[in-house]
């Protein structure tokens, strides 16, 4: 049977056929929605874990335990989970142990734009590249014997084109893989010096015995159109010059991204008299392809910088103009993302604003804090840098900079590493105010269940961390808990606080406008008093606008939460239900 | 020959479903077909932009610049951005509605005025006042369907096969409503 499925779901679909049995994420965009399809399939053991580090240690103990498993994360996700990964490649493994990162070329939704597959050659470890949903579980239930076979971990690496793409899928029943027997073995398993000089051997054997494999096997194929123009390419690159070109080249596509098939790219490269490489990001099949000595032609024809299109392709193999476009005369005002209507952190940073705070800011829906009109975040780094880089920043300028001076961090986010930053400040004498954002999910991925929730990612019930005696249980002795609705109680919370002089929590509770539990009703309408003072457009919110010089409050946009209300000094602005 | 169909719009309203519903749709006419979607931070509020692209074996899941068959548009200043992408003799539907984004909100730009008439004048358009259509089915947040609707009708896949996908696609609580917006919409 075929069937529409996003490459994510696909990698979810590969994986159950391949018999998975525990998978182990931090939700990421645009890697989220692997796991959220993992957890439709009752026989597989999934679950959020904090952080991504976290993920992949379970996921590795589930492998070494006899299951076969697989953590999921986007490109900075696995910057976190690095540490386990680089010496996970020397034990191997037992079960089979996928791990899938998605990358996000053109930064849709992230900080960066790093390249995963220096990952792969740092750590030693295979990595595959799908270029559709197709191949995202062909792949993936590849990956799980290519796991076993050569007794490693194994990436697959994939993109937001292809995670976020839909496409036709054959679907296979579920393969009925035993648990393997688990049996002590320290030689393999306890990484100290002596064994693992030993495990080292068996990661070069390793990658000497997968190159030979990636040469001979049809996961790296080449397709024939006897055209003097040759193609290497992976991953959404390969479909882009496909459209592109056509039959008007010759493709080595590379299932395989690391290790490359040297044989099969000199023998391509032989038979060719011009030779492209194909490749989003980083240069690194062209560059192992040079260290080869071969001439290519890589990024001196495409870029470094974002996504490929099918008409730059074009352009740079075949010299072709993309077809006639109609030019736009005016400029077109840009629309970025905003936070919604209804959404608690707008509140919080109207009110840092206004006290003229430096805010050290965090990764999730509140880094749009940094934007028009609310402009109040200061720096966004990585998950977690909210709480110890404003510690840093106090004690680089000192006490009366630290009064001025707080960091913003999710609930999802604090559990995810913002916590180890609290146990710092309170251990090396910081008097830092964190103000943990507390809207009962994690947003901007798309609704995730955390730690603080009470709820698994199945929906079931389970204990909640209480971040009151958490942070309470860290030292942290003042913690406050607010409703940045508030707005007056709100401000005087957050000014007393970043007077002490010792370490505070201010935890601004109020959950997601989007969550299904919070029902906020009617619309705001502006009433005959207003002066038109534009208090109200301070805060930001996409349902209040100006038309023909008058502030109005766009009743399809509205939701009736109310802080308009709130904010307004002449009473103008009511609730109607 | 490939068809290449651009849903552009405002995180929020609802593209996602309008481009599963027309993948669903086309897939079983047997046709190959790819779909390209926004998820994460772009959803909050700001343009989305997917592709849905559909012919005998479809390779790149996006449209490029003057390629859209035609560009199905949720709001007024989306269409205008996305004219570009649109093939020479294309289509554009759009929805008659203004979102403002926040740079004219905040007063630094100014939203284009009479979009809908000067879309008129360099392509063949139809605009579609698809919020009243929604009310009229009984859903205000049926715009989606009722777009899909009107984009069916200048596709030459008959309308019990949309009606189909409408009704696999939707969740049964808004079954109804959603059929009746697409109706609506395809007879406009």
């Amino acid at each position: 049977m075929k069937k529409l499925l996003l490459g994510n779901a696909a990698v979810a679909r590969g994986a159950y056929e391949a018999g998975v049995n525990v998978v182990a994420s931090y939700p990421g965009t645009p890697s989220t929605e692997i796991t959220e399809e993992i957890v439709k399939f009752d026989e597989v053991y999934a679950e959020w874990s904090p952080n991504e580090k976290v993920a992949a240690e379970v996921a590795i103990g589930a492998s070494i335990g006899g299951a076969r498993a697989m953590s999921c994360m986007k490109h900075v996700g696995l910057n976190v989970m690095a540490d386990p990964v680089f010496t996970v490649s020397y034990t191997g493994v037992n079960g089979g142990l996928v791990f899938c990162v998605a990358d996000d070329p053109g930064m849709h939704s992230s900080q960066n734009e790093q390249d995963s597959r220096h990952y792969a050659k740092a750590s030693k470890i295979m990595m595959l590249e799908p270029s559709d949903s197709s191949d995202c579980r062909d792949m993936t239930k590849m990956a799980f014997d290519l796991s076993e076979k050569f007794d490693t971990p194994v990436f697959i690496r994939l993109s937001t084109r292809v995670s976020h793409s839909q496409s036709l899928v054959e679907l296979h029943d579920r393969e009925c893989v035993e648990l393997k027997p688990y049996e002590k073995n320290t030689q393999k398993y306890v990484m100290m010096p002596a064994m693992a000089i030993k495990r080292h051997v068996v990661v070069e054997d390793r990658i000497a015995a997968s190159k030979k494999f990636a040469d001979e096997s049809d996961i790296n194929k080449i397709e024939a159109n006897g055209s003097e123009i040759g193609v290497i390419s992976a991953g959404i690159a390969y479909m882009y010059a496909k459209e592109a070109l056509g039959d008007k080249a010759d493709y080595l596509k590379l299932g395989m991204v690391y290790p490359l098939p040297e044989k099969k790219i000199l023998d391509f490269a032989k038979a060719h008299k011009k030779l492209f490489v194909v490749e989003e990001l980083d240069p690194i099949i062209e560059e192992h392809i040079k260290a080869l000595g071969v001439e290519v032609i890589g990024k001196e024809a495409f870029t470094l910088l974002g996504e490929y299109t099918p008409a730059m392709i074009k352009k740079a193999v075949l010299g072709e103009d993309s077809p006639e476009s109609i030019s736009l005369e005016e400029n077109i005002p840009v629309r970025p993302p905003v936070m919604c209507a209804g959404c608690p952190h707008r509140a919080t940073f109207y009110v840092l604003k206004k006290l003229g705070l430096t805010v050290s800011g965090d990764i999730g829906c509140y880094t749009l804090g940094a934007t028009m009109p609310l402009q109040s975040v200061d720096t966004t780094i990585c998950m977690g840098a909210s709480v110890s880089a404003a510690h840093g920043m106090a004690k680089a300028r000192g006490k009366e900079f630290n009064k001025k001076l707080v960091s913003v961090i999710g609930d999802s986010t604090f559990m995810h590493s913002g916590i180890t930053g609290l146990v710092d400040i309170v251990y090396n004498k910081g008097a830092n105010t964190v103000i943990i954002l507390d809207n009962s999910i994690t947003g901007m991925t798309g609704h995730q269940d955390n730690p603080t929730t009470g709820k698994t990612i199945r929906g079931e019930d389970t204990k909640q961390v209480n971040l009151i005696t958490l942070c309470k249980a860290v030292g942290v002795e003042r913690v406050v808990v607010a409703d940045p609705f508030d707005i007056k109680h709100f401000e005087e919370v957050v000014k007393t606080e970043t007077e002490a002089d010792e370490p505070s929590v201010i935890i601004a509770q109020r959950p997601c406008a989007l969550l299904k539990t919070v029902k906020y009703t009617g619309v705001c309408e502006i009433n005959d008093k207003c002066r038109n003072c534009k208090m109200c457009m301070k805060l930001g919110c996409p349902a209040i606008t100006v038309r023909q010089g008058k502030v109005v409050i766009d009743a399809t946009q509205c939701n009736g939460c109310g802080l308009c209300v709130n904010v307004c000094p002449f009473g103008a602005i009511e609730k109607k239900d | 020959m490939t068809k290449n169909i651009m849903i552009v719009g405002v995180g929020g309203q609802g593209t996602l479903l309008a481009s599963r519903i027309l993948g669903n749709t086309v897939i079983n006419e047997g046709y190959d077909v790819k779909l390209s979607e926004v998820h994460g931070m772009s959803q909050r509020g700001g343009s989305v932009v997917t592709y849905v692209k559909y012919g005998e074996k479809v390779y790149s899941p996006i449209v490029d610049k003057g390629e859209a068959d035609i560009i199905l548009a949720f709001e007024l200043l989306e269409a205008y951005r996305a004219l570009p992408y649109l093939k020479k003799g294309g289509k554009i539907i759009v929805n008659d509605q203004k979102i403002d984004p926040m740079p004219v909100i905040s007063g630094l730009a100014q939203y284009p005025e009479n979009i809908a008439d000067k879309l008129k004048e360099v392509a063949d358009c139809t605009v579609v006042n698809a919020l009243s259509l929604a009310k009229e089915a009984g859903n205000t947040k049926s715009v989606n369907v009722v777009l899909i609707g009107v984009m069916a009708k200048s596709t030459d896949i008959p309308y019990e096969k949309w009606v189909e996908t409408v009704k696999a696609t939707v969740p049964p609580k808004f079954l109804e409503a959603n059929l009746k917006a697409f109706e609506l919409g395809y007879n406009l």
